[in-house]
């Protein structure tokens, strides 16, 4: 296929991916902002008014950056796992299949809808978070990188999620019982200095813990971790899922016979 | 030298659980031809159908598409294929023109080529006004009209229909039918599966029959209806006949007084038959085949060829 077809096939999927989750937004876009509203309102005011300072900000600013980053990653992972588990269920994959295109440009697609649904996610709790918190955006570069770098990797393990799943549990399993407890002990509401060595030891094995450091680096300029490292692993995530996603729709896992 | 529009030679295919869907299947099918693959449900068509658009791996044997390897070429081979396979398999929840528009994309056509293509196709299968409509709010006919104008979009050389008429009423079944022919003279090769039997004998110009992953019979349709050498025809009478008639070399069968139903031989054909019914004063207001010849030939063969594998 000649690299302009190739593109505009990109284009194609990339149209019909953004239009799939702003045609629903009530869905999509408004219910990461109002939880995140309720986040700021319990955990922010009532429960943190109680807390002292974390790392010299007040906690609810230095729980906006986690709040943030939870939503993009949730958002970009289901987008993309109830998308392409959708277009399998009803067989419209294959529209795709039977076409000449390159299965680079089938992930690219669909991990683009993810991105797009987690930064339009990203920008809805961003604005939401003014409600509540001040934020400086210390380092606005590396917070473009981390969030957009983060909801590729996040949109490519949905579309592996999607590519295995071979029912509705399936697609939801693996947010429920791993996501979200990766998520929430990524150090969304604690910094992990205040954690036992032991446990401190443990959270950073949670590649997430990473994301989340390097984005609340980026908005107030504090991280419990090197954001060298935080980059250099998720650079080596999406390396890794990208090759794997490749791998299996050349083998046809779970969409040919 | 026009390259055959689909040539497969030994083609196999054996599912994981063991089950041996093809069996070293040979078919050539000529450019510009209306094909008909036939065959009893499991019989093979649709992973046949399957392979040919790459939807289901082969395991042994070649498949060329205009002379493309699907091994070595898959994406031009593809190219040449538009498919309407048997199940709905488009996006119910988008509008009827974006499905239409999205296929072409995947293809690589430009957005406004694809509009206007959309636009030519969605008129022509009579869709045009339902184009902003949600596919899943389409009736059964439409919505297997809106899989035609989708695999037409990138108006490819080769289209293949998986029963494209299931479910469909008459009327636009022969509509149907009508667009086909018409977009087979403007020289499009057409493979057609269809458990319409009438169908496949209105249409096509020539035949395969394949039953449990082999080929049993692949020949012109009128050869193969050459072959019948018995047909059963049911004579409406213009006026009532209180006993059977004796006509000498036609088994005759009386059905009520107004209907005969009568065995007709190729020796001595049907004319014979009229002189003998004009001279015993028996009129008839109107005749029809009892069964389609085409099925009565196929049953027959896909018989014989369990008989064979028994």
């Amino acid at each position: 296929m000649p690299f302009h077809a190739q593109l505009i096939a990109l284009q194609t999927i990339l149209i019909k991916e953004t239009l799939r989750f702003l045609r629903i937004w009530i869905q999509t876009i408004l219910p990461p902002a109002v939880t995140t509203a309720l986040y700021f309102i319990i955990f922010g005011e009532l429960i943190g008014a109680q807390l002292g300072p974390v790392e010299g900000l007040s906690y609810t600013q230095f729980i906006a950056p986690g709040l943030i980053m939870m939503a993009v990653i949730t958002n970009a992972y289901s987008n993309v796992v109830s998308s392409f588990f959708s277009a399998k269920f009803q067989r419209h994959i294959e529209e795709m299949l039977v076409s000449p295109l390159p299965n680079f440009i089938i992930v690219l697609g669909f991990v683009g809808g993810g991105l797009a649904r987690g930064l339009v996610v990203g920008l809805a709790v961003i604005i939401t978070s003014l409600f509540f918190a001040d934020l400086h955006w210390q380092h606005p570069l590396i917070t473009l990188a981390v969030i957009v770098l983060t909801a590729v990797l996040f949109a490519l393990a949905g579309l592996i999620n999607g590519i295995y799943a071979k029912s509705f549990d399936d697609i939801s399993v693996v947010p429920t019982f791993v996501l979200t407890p990766l998520i929430y002990l990524g150090g969304i509401f604690y910094s992990i200095q205040m954690l036992p060595p032991f446990w401190q030891d443990v959270s950073l094995l949670n590649p997430i813990l990473y994301m989340i450091n390097a984005f609340r680096f980026g908005i107030l300029g504090v991280s419990d971790i090197d954001i060298r490292l935080a980059f250099a692993i998720i650079g080596l995530f999406i390396a890794t899922l990208f090759g794997y996603s490749l791998w299996l729709l050349h083998r046809g896992t779970g969409i040919r016979s | 030298m026009t390259l055959p529009a689909l040539t497969l030679r030994n083609l196999c295919k054996t599912y994981a659980n063991g089950f041996e869907a093809l069996r070293g299947i040979d078919l050539d099918v000529a450019e510009g031809e209306f094909f008909a693959l036939l065959g009893p449900n499991g019989a093979g068509k649709s992973t046949t159908i399957g392979i040919i658009c790459s939807l289901v791996r082969k395991t042994g044997g070649q498949a060329h598409i205009f002379g493309h390897d699907l091994d070595t070429e898959l994406s031009a081979a593809k190219r040449c294929i538009g498919l309407v396979p048997q199940e709905f398999n488009f996006n119910q929840f988008e509008p009827v023109a974006e499905i239409v528009m999205n296929q072409a994309g995947y293809y690589g056509l430009p957005r406004e080529l694809a509009r206007q293509r959309a636009e030519i196709y969605l008129k022509q299968l009579g869709l045009w006004d339902k184009r902003q409509q949600i596919a899943r709010e389409l009736s059964g006919g439409m919505k297997r009209r809106l899989m035609i104008a989708r695999a037409l979009v990138h108006e490819p050389k080769l289209l293949i229909l998986d029963e494209p008429t299931a479910g469909v009423d008459i009327e636009i079944r022969r509509s149907m039918w009508e667009f086909l022919r018409d977009i087979n003279a403007r020289g499009v090769t057409i493979i057609l599966t269809t458990h319409y039997l009438e169908e496949a004998e209105s249409l096509c110009r020539h035949i395969a029959i394949i039953n449990q992953g082999t080929i049993i019979e692949n020949t012109g349709m009128q050869e193969l209806l050459n072959r019948l050498h018995l047909e059963t025809f049911v004579l409406n009478l213009q006026y009532p006949l209180w006993e059977t008639p004796d006509l000498p070399g036609y088994p005759v069968r009386r059905l009520n007084d107004l209907t005969l139903e009568v065995d007709v031989a190729r020796e001595p054909g049907i004319n014979a038959l009229f002189q003998q019914l004009s001279t015993q004063g028996i009129l008839v207001s109107s005749l029809r085949n009892k069964a389609n010849r085409l099925e009565e030939l196929f049953l027959s063969l896909v018989e014989k060829s369990d008989d064979t594998t028994l």
